[in-house]
Formats: structure tokens, sequence, C-alpha cells
């Protein structure tokens, strides 16, 4: 496939402006501008089939489409907070192709009617928001943002808010209280936040990677982004692989492409010619897949029939000397770290997950802590505001269902079933 | 420590006051740019924006406390950041948090005695390809090694 997202980061000098221009950049915008209606925007990235590539997976258009027409302002924000563990995609558009990401962002606000739009950066991304600024105002120098913009009549502003190290605020609605300048707190929806998000007006939240296709499906068409990927998942797709492989990094590759040759072939396999024990297939939030159910095609509808989800395309690789115990119980850390702590269950319930696995790889573990476990994580799933309270189940549940026989063997020998020498994660103690 | 904004901060935060649609939404950018002025957000330091934004200290208070890159506490001149998450710990983090609280002397949350240093655990910092790595101040260090922490830090003397 040729390379659509990724095509200009080895260019040196890919961030600025004129680099970005020489292979096209900015046609789809003057093109929007001058020749498409917002209506026909939308119906060009609803045929394209495009879905949201931040983890849900909802078609970008149909999304946009829900924007009410309302005498409010709307609103466009670019979630750049990237934060699931596993996944690393957007830093690396941020980094070498801001432009591309900011083509988007202008071209879906326009879509929405929108005269504001906003970048919310996570805070550790210190660097990424100054290249951020700089792009924007080679954008401004360009007359491609501000007021009448190249004479179309249409007015545009772009802002951009740090965040300050929440991993929630990744989830749409706690990142729109965060930009009111509030704690990041998840509303319940609906009210979707199409219909009523930033400051109670209609607002569309689309992450960096659906909006740098925007440029090229307006450029090249619906069909021809259609021609990549699956019938039901269309497009080029951003792979994360981390964990126990070779050549770790970010892969640009057809949605639908087959787990095995995304960790054999592009990341080269895995180290020290170990044998594969488990992956994670979407991020840190998405049930586990084991060295036998990694036979799947990485596109929505294949990952959810194998039980786990595409999420965020985060693939952690764990060899056959990884304690899945100690595996869950580091993820269970993360989660009882980031819970924002408005609803009881997963307040209460995740960091108490943390206490048990920490004390089961201690050597401290009780017979009935895994009931004990599992019984939580039933009082935690579809109880919470937000899903992060069924992503924190993810990394207990789905570990404990295919790897019983290690957390057994923990608590019943007060050890790891692998040596300390032998364990290919180890913690901090 | 100043006790109040300089000009140019102030001048700046104005600027930043002025560009969203309502002043509560400047405070995320409001609080990053206040930490720098005072090194930590003091409560000297929210009631000062408190009062260049005319918003209560409360409601300030109530952000800041939620977000842990706003300092509550004084940290040393540099601030390490070691992410710890999975990706991260299946490629050796553990051994190199040990290696940096073995060569600085202190344990996570704490500040070396010459200020230099403040030691922090991070999660997940989205840099899973090439772990393990660290953030110091505003800086990724990718691919860790135990020499290449030596002269990353050795920089900093």
């Amino acid at each position: 496939m040729e390379k659509v997202l990724t095509k200009n980061i080895e260019t040196e000098n890919s961030h600025r402006i004129s680099v970005y221009m020489e292979s096209g950049g900015y046609d789809a915008w003057k093109k929007v501008l001058k020749e498409m209606s917002p209506e026909e925007v939308i119906e060009t990235v609803k045929d394209s089939g495009l879905r949201g590539r931040g983890g849900a997976g909802f078609p970008a258009g149909i999304k946009w489409s829900f924007v009410p027409k309302v005498d409010k302002p709307k609103y466009l924000v670019c979630n750049a907070d990237e934060s699931e563990p596993g996944t690393f995609k957007d830093r690396l558009l941020l980094e070498k192709d801001p432009h591309m990401m900011l083509e988007g962002i202008v071209i879906a606000a326009y879509a929405i009617k929108a005269n504001t739009a906003f970048v919310y950066i996570r805070g550790e991304f210190a660097n990424q928001t100054v290249l951020l600024h700089e792009a924007i105002q080679e954008m401004k120098e360009k007359g491609y943002l501000g007021k009448n913009i190249l004479s179309s009549g249409y007015d545009l502003e772009i802002l951009v808010t740090r965040g300050a190290g929440a991993y929630i605020c990744g989830e749409e609605t706690a990142l729109l209280t965060s930009l009111e300048g509030k704690r990041g707190y998840p509303k319940l929806k609906p009210p979707f936040p199409a219909v009523e998000g930033y400051l109670h007006s209609p607002t569309i939240v689309n992450n960096i990677e659906t909006l740098c296709c925007l440029p090229h499906i307006i450029n090249k068409g619906a069909d021809w982004f259609k021609s990549m990927g699956t019938e039901k998942s269309s497009g080029p797709k951003l792979y994360c692989v981390s964990g126990h492989v070779r050549n770790p990094g970010v892969f640009e590759l057809p949605m639908g492409v087959p787990l095995k040759e995304l960790i054999f072939d592009h990341a080269g396999g895995i180290l020290h010619n170990r044998k594969l024990k488990a992956v994670i297939p979407g991020g840190s939030s998405t049930n586990v897949l084991t060295e036998s159910e990694i036979d799947i095609n990485m596109d929505f509808d294949s990952v959810v029939a194998a039980g786990s989800m595409l999420g965020s395309a985060g693939i952690i690789v764990m060899d056959e000397n990884t304690d899945m115990v100690d595996a869950s119980y580091n993820l269970s850390k993360f989660y009882a770290h980031e819970t924002c702590g408005q609803c009881t269950p997963c307040r209460e319930g995740v960091p108490w997950m943390k206490t048990i696995l920490g004390r089961i790889t201690n050597g401290k573990g009780r017979t009935r802590d895994i009931d004990l476990l599992l019984d939580i994580c039933k009082s935690i799933e579809k109880r919470t505001i937000c899903p992060f309270g069924d992503a924190a189940v993810a990394p207990v549940k789905s570990y404990i269902e295919k790897f019983r026989e290690e957390f057994d063997y923990y608590i019943e020998y007060k050890r790891s079933i692998f040596s300390q020498k032998s364990k290919s994660l180890d913690a901090v103690n | 420590m100043p006790d109040s904004f300089s000009a140019e901060a102030k001048a700046e935060l104005k600027k930043l006051i002025d560009s969203y649609p309502d002043r509560m939404s400047a405070v995320m950018n409001a609080l990053h740019l206040t930490q720098r002025e005072f090194g930590y957000i003091s409560y000297e330091a929210l009631e000062a924006l408190s009062k260049e934004m005319d918003l209560p200290v409360q409601q300030l208070e109530d952000t800041a406390s939620f977000y842990t890159m706003y300092f509550k506490e004084p940290v040393g001149e540099n601030v390490i950041w070691v992410c710890l998450t999975l990706p991260c710990a299946l490629r050796g983090s553990a051994h190199i948090f040990n290696y940096l609280r073995e060569k600085l002397e202190i344990d996570a949350g704490e500040t070396t005695s010459d200020n230099r240093f403040t030691l922090m655990k991070a999660e997940c910092l989205a840099s899973c390809g090439t772990a393990p790595m660290m953030q110091v101040n505003d800086d990724y260090f990718e691919d860790l090694t135990e020499e290449k922490i030596d002269k990353i830090l050795g920089k900093f003397d």
C-alpha cells in the first residue's frame, strides 16, 4: 500500500508548511473553501466510510451529521491527548506532520460550521505544543486561518490547550470538561457532545489520526479511500507495536492487516527467539489475546469477533517468559492511578484490585483472592459513567480467565511460576 | 520564589484569557504559566492567579488538584519522569528506574540534596516503541541504557 498518513515523515523538515505544501498540502483546504459546501464535505466523508481512529471506531461523517441546526456556536476539538498505554502514533503525526493534522482540523471545522477549533494536547507533549503553535502561525501567514479565509467568507481560529497529566481526559466528555478549565470528570451520554458539548454547545471531538485522513479523502475521493482496508473498516491505519518484538514502532498498513503479519514481519518477530505468549491488540484497555487467538485481521469488526477491540491499535506483545499476574498488576497500578474518582465502583474498586494483585505478587495472596477480584470486576463493569471502569476491568478479568493457572500458582506457592532470573517483566518495589 | 506575576506574565495571561470564549477555559494553560512563573502551584500562586483571572481561588485549586503535572510542592531544578507502564516494563524500565534511584540516591517523589533532580514515576508517556524511556523536563529520552543515562544526566552538570 502507498503511504498516506506517513508519506512525509522521512522528509527533512516535514513539520514546516513549505515542505508540507510541496507534496500537495492545503490543496484540499483550498478545494473545500472554493468548491464544496459543508454538507458536501460531510457526504464525502460519510461515503469514504472513515471510522474514528481514537478507539471507538464510530463513523466520522455520521458523527458530524448529528450536529443540530441550532443558533449556537459549534466547536471542533482535536483530541491530541494520546495516553492509552501501547499507543504512540499520534505523537508521530504531531511531531512529523502537524500540518496534515491542522488541514484535517480546518476541513472538519468547516464541515460542522465551527468558527473555533481546539487542539487539546497532552501536557507532557510540551515540545510538540511549541511546534504546533509555530505551525498555526505558519498557517495564519499563508491566510489559511483567521477572518474571511481566502476570500471565502469563512472565519476560523484554532486554540491550543495543554492538558496536565490525566489519562481520563482522553475520554471525550472528560476532555471537554477539562477544556472548560475544570477537573476532568466525564459526563453521562446522552446528551452526546455533538448535541451538547463544550460550553453546552454542539461539539465534535475527533482523534488526530482521523483528522489526518481528511485532506486525502477530499483530494482523492471516497472511492480511493475505500479501495484500502476492508468493506466495513476502510482506509489506511497506523498500528503501534511495542513490547517483546525485535523492531517496535509505528506501521502504516491497510485496515484489516493480519495481526501475525504485523508482529512477525513488520515488527520483526519476538525478541531473543522466544515464543509469543499473549498480545494486547488495542491498547491496555482491551482484552488480552492468547497465542492461539491471534490469527485475526486488525479491523474494528474482526477484533471484536475475537473477543477484544481494535481500540487505538496499540499492540503490546508479551513473550513466553512474561508472568501474566505481574502484567495484570502493572496495568492495575496504571488504572488505580488514573481513576478520576467520580463514580464509587471505579474509585473504590480499581485501587482495591491493585491492592489485591499487589499482595498476590508479593507472595501474600489468599485463596479467595481470585474470586474476590472477579467479584470486584463485576461490581465495576457497566456501572460507571464512562468506559474507564470497563477499561480497568479488562487487564484483570481477561488475564484471570485466560491465564488462571498462573494466578493459582502465585497464590499457592507464594511466588511467580517463573524464576526471578527468567522473568521478562520485572517490577519496581 | 516570586509572590506575584511579572509584567510580562500578566500580559501573557491577559492575552490568553482574551483568546478563549470564556475565562474559565483559559485555566489549564494559565496554570501551566503559573507553574512556570512560581516554580510550583502554591496556594499563594493560586491567589495571585485568582486576582489576575477574576476567578475564585477555590475554583482554581479544585482544578489544579486534579492534575499530576501541576506540582503542589516545590520540585528540583530538573524533574525526571520514568515511565513504568507495561510496554516500558516489558523492556526493562524497572532496571532503569532502580539505576536512577541508586545513582541519584533518592526515591520516587524525592529531590536530591543539591536540589538538582526530582525523580518521579510516570504512567505511559506515549513512547512505547522506544522503551524504556524517561522525560527530563520537556524532553524525551528513549531506548535507555545505563550508559545513556550517565550521558544525559551529565549534560545537566
